[in-house]
């Protein structure tokens, strides 16, 4: 909620210039850190049980993007995680399928092919990914391949470099590019990579940069640094997409990626959702998991709750 | 807000502590019955259950009691520091062990919730006795002077809200500084303490040291006037502060006083907003608003009113109500059908004088003491609302332009317990808690409680302070 009243300045205007940017993104109420967090610590500690758990845990699983973003990725690794991301546990076909496979933008075609027939999208990392450090030339050209290959959905990292240094309006110069170079054909997640951004109200400036320039998700990180999604960033960024659409009427999706291993730590997430963006968001069109070993741990809490025992890591699959 | 996503119930067991189908005085050591024989039952608010039955407390009982405890006053005060130090260790960590029997006890008889009991009470409990535990072999270093000497006999009466963290707060530094204690708890709310007479026992704390007498404000009111009590520390309301403050006039014994409030929270408009909300929520609804140093005024900066106020109904209508042993469960009962009538009838004055009323929609149980979270918009200093201490889930919120003005509506009230400030300035925040009368200021949070950190109030809130290195003097002989 910026302090300057919409009706004073519509939000078209904001971006006319780096520093009428720069005034509303700085005018946006700060953050306190330790608020903040013993918020998303006491969500934390909501006690989901039984039935609600076994809601959760098949939310989570439909939420996930199950990632696979190494340098040793061959075509067979994902065919086996396009495989897996249809059907997740073959021993029980109640199980729903994830939300989407996520690849560098070379195995687009190949994961289109694992998942074809089923709902399964393909989301990749272009533009650069995980750094962002190339011209802007170049990450267009990322992400049209992988469009043109076949990609649902497109995670473009931002110059954290040019946002750190002021330079908002190229940062948002850029999302609008690659948000073109996208279309129609696939939706766009932004990260920020909150980690490198380092205080809760460059996250917040963050958020609200990507959404006015078109994103359709917004996304903490690449899991490729130290600190990635955090219950204290990704509240701060369920704030970010709550006051976004009261103010504009437009929704924007939330996807906090890497560090989220466990069951426990998922539930935690649907829980900030909840009791933050609310029930609009608790479908896999507005939330998503980024991360790959996250699901083996919701399959096994599954058959718990349906068995009433624990398997063990064999009576799932290894992607 | 509607959702698929609904929490399924997450009740704490209540297998985990065994109430007894009565109780007697703890005198001397010992469980006794009243000299005339009085009971009462206490219930459980969120359900209108009897708990037990409770041994009422007498004149007869208090002057024993307070011989009981003049006649330990002697070894006790004469043991070194550092073993009075052992004892105090000794219960905090029993309370540490029993700490999840002693949150379910809490919650059953006070009706508060569960979260609050096992995340907030219980650890401070223990913190409290930790840390005058620490403090009873180092009194010759606490700025009193050399070897400073205890007063002799502490009678202590304490209220229903937070039952044991008032017992912590009263009897850790009687103890540490070699006082020995008579303590009543609240009628509704007994259960607590006797559980720590029996921690006492488990301690092997020496007879008379602890003396526990439940019971009704006449029991109160000769625990206070007897002749051979050197202290007396009450925590309550202010009617009661007054009275006690004329008996005590003139008898020489040391008097804390620890009453009520009408705590503001000022917001401006830099404020962090969402966390400004948490705080609001903190301030007013922890506990049910049963808090005397609650967050009752909202003063909120004229130019961000709107956005605070659609952000706090928003925030609201995510509160769950309910069931207090429900993990899940943020506001619980009202501790007693009087305290219920009292807020009932505060609120209707709040609307009769034009306040605009608000709740979220929330189904209330059918039995027990309930009241849903209230806010009062267009309230004005004239209101009897923003005036009187409510002492339950009812926020009154009010609205300033300037830094002075929200100054000078937060020092008018008789009462000067706490106060807020939520800026994202911070040469603010230190401006504007230099010019606030309160006994506590907390600048972008509310409502947090430390043992190394003093509470107490000015004017109606009360004299005298509780907590830190301060609550030591109140127990000692300077």
């Amino acid at each position: 909620m910026p302090t300057t009243a919409p009706s004073a300045q519509p939000l078209s205007d904001v971006t006319a210039s780096d520093s009428s940017l720069r005034r509303f993104l700085h005018g946006l109420p700060g953050v306190d850190a330790v608020g903040l967090e013993a918020r998303a610590a006491s969500l934390g500690t909501r006690s989901i049980k039984t039935t609600a758990k076994a809601y959760a845990i098949d939310l989570a699983i439909s939420m996930v993007d199950l990632t696979t973003l190494e340098g040793a990725d061959t075509p067979g690794k994902v065919r086996a995680l396009g495989a897996k991301a249809v059907r997740p546990d073959p021993t029980d076909r109640t199980t729903p399928a994830t939300a989407a496979v996520c690849v560098y933008p070379d195995m687009v075609a190949a994961a289109k092919e694992a998942v074809a027939g089923s709902a399964v999208k393909v989301a990749s990392v272009a533009t650069a990914f995980p750094a962002g450090r190339a011209a802007l030339d170049v990450k267009l050209a990322d992400v049209r391949e992988a469009v043109a290959a076949g990609a649902d959905e497109i995670d473009m990292v931002i110059d954290r470099g040019a946002f750190l240094a002021g330079r908002y309006l190229k940062v948002f110069d850029e999302i609008t590019a690659v948000k073109e170079a996208c279309g129609t054909a696939a939706r766009l997640k932004v990260i920020f990579e909150t980690g490198e951004l380092s205080t809760y109200d460059n996250i917040r400036r963050a958020s609200w940069l990507g959404m006015l320039a078109g994103a359709d998700f917004i996304k903490t990180s690449t899991g490729k640094v130290a600190v990635n999604a955090t219950p204290a960033n990704t509240l701060l960024m369920l704030e970010a997409v709550r006051d976004f659409r009261a103010q504009t009427g437009v929704q924007v999706g939330v996807k906090p990626a890497g560090g989220i291993r466990t069951s426990k730590d998922a539930i935690k997430f649907l829980v900030l959702v909840n009791e933050t963006a609310g029930a609009d968001w608790l479908d896999n069109h507005w939330f998503r998991f980024g991360a790959s070993s996250l699901l083996n741990d919701l399959l096994m809490q599954r058959q718990k709750l349906a068995t009433g025992r624990y398997s063990g890591p064999d009576y799932v699959t290894v992607d | 807000m509607a959702s698929a996503f609904e929490y399924a119930p997450a009740p704490e067991s209540r297998s985990v502590v065994d109430i007894a189908p009565s109780y007697g005085l703890f005198v001397d050591g010992e469980f006794t019955d009243a000299a005339d024989g009085k009971v009462f039952k206490t219930v459980s608010p969120s359900t209108e259950e009897v708990l037990s039955e409770v041994a009422q407390a007498g004149a007869a009982d208090v002057d024993r009691a307070v011989k009981a405890a003049r006649k330990a006053f002697e070894k006790w005060s004469a043991l070194p520091g550092a073993e009075r130090a052992k004892y105090l260790f000794r219960i905090a960590r029993i309370i540490q062990e029993r700490s999840r029997e002693l949150a379910v006890l809490e919650t059953l008889d006070n009706g508060k919730p569960i979260r609050e009991t096992r995340d907030a009470d219980l650890p401070l409990v223990a913190a409290h006795f930790f840390y005058y535990a620490g403090w009873a072999d180092k009194l010759d270093h606490a700025g009193f002077g050399a070897a400073p000497r205890p007063l002799g006999v502490a009678g202590q009466v304490i209220p229903w809200n937070f039952p044991l963290l008032m017992l912590a707060w009263k009897i850790a530094p009687a103890l540490a500084t070699g006082n020995t204690v008579v303590l009543k708890p609240a009628e509704t709310t007994p259960l607590s303490a006797l559980f720590f007479a029996d921690i006492c026992r488990q301690a092997g704390l020496p007879r008379g040291v602890v003396n526990i007498l439940p019971g009704y404000g006449d029991a109160g009111a000769a625990l206070v006037a007897h002749p051979d009590v050197n202290k007396v520390a009450f925590t309550g309301s202010t009617a009661v502060g007054k009275e006690i403050a004329r008996t005590v006039a003139g008898t020489g014994k040391k008097l804390t006083l620890e009453l009520g409030g009408k705590g503001a929270n000022i917001v401006f408009d830099d404020a962090p907003l969402d966390q400004a909300v948490e705080g609001i929520v903190t301030g007013i609804f922890f506990n049910q608003g049963q808090v005397c140093c609650a967050g009752s005024r909202l003063l909120v900066q004229e130019s961000v009113h709107d956005e605070v106020l659609d952000a706090l109904k928003r925030r609201l209508s995510t509160l769950r109500l309910g069931d207090p042993l429900d993990k899940n469960t943020d506001i619980g009962a009202i501790n007693s059908a009087e305290q219920l009538a009292r807020i009932t009838a505060l609120a209707d004055r709040g609307e009769a004088e034009g306040a605009e009323r608000w709740s979220p929609a929330c189904e209330l149980p059918g039995s027990g003491y309930w009241f849903a979270p209230t806010l009062f918009t267009g309230v004005t200093q004239a209101h009897t609302i923003a005036r009187d201490e409510i002492f339950g889930p009812v926020l009154s919120v009010l609205t300033f332009r300037t830094p002075d003005e929200a100054v000078a509506k937060a020092n008018n009230t008789q009462y000067g317990l706490s106060a807020g400030i939520w800026t994202e300035k911070g040469s603010r925040i230190l401006a504007v808690a230099s010019k606030l009368r309160a006994g506590v200021i907390w600048s972008n949070t509310f409502n947090k409680f430390d043992p190394t950190s003093p509470f107490g109030g000015y004017k109606e809130s009360g004299f005298g302070r509780e907590g830190g290195r301060h609550g030591l003097e109140a127990y000692l002989d300077v």
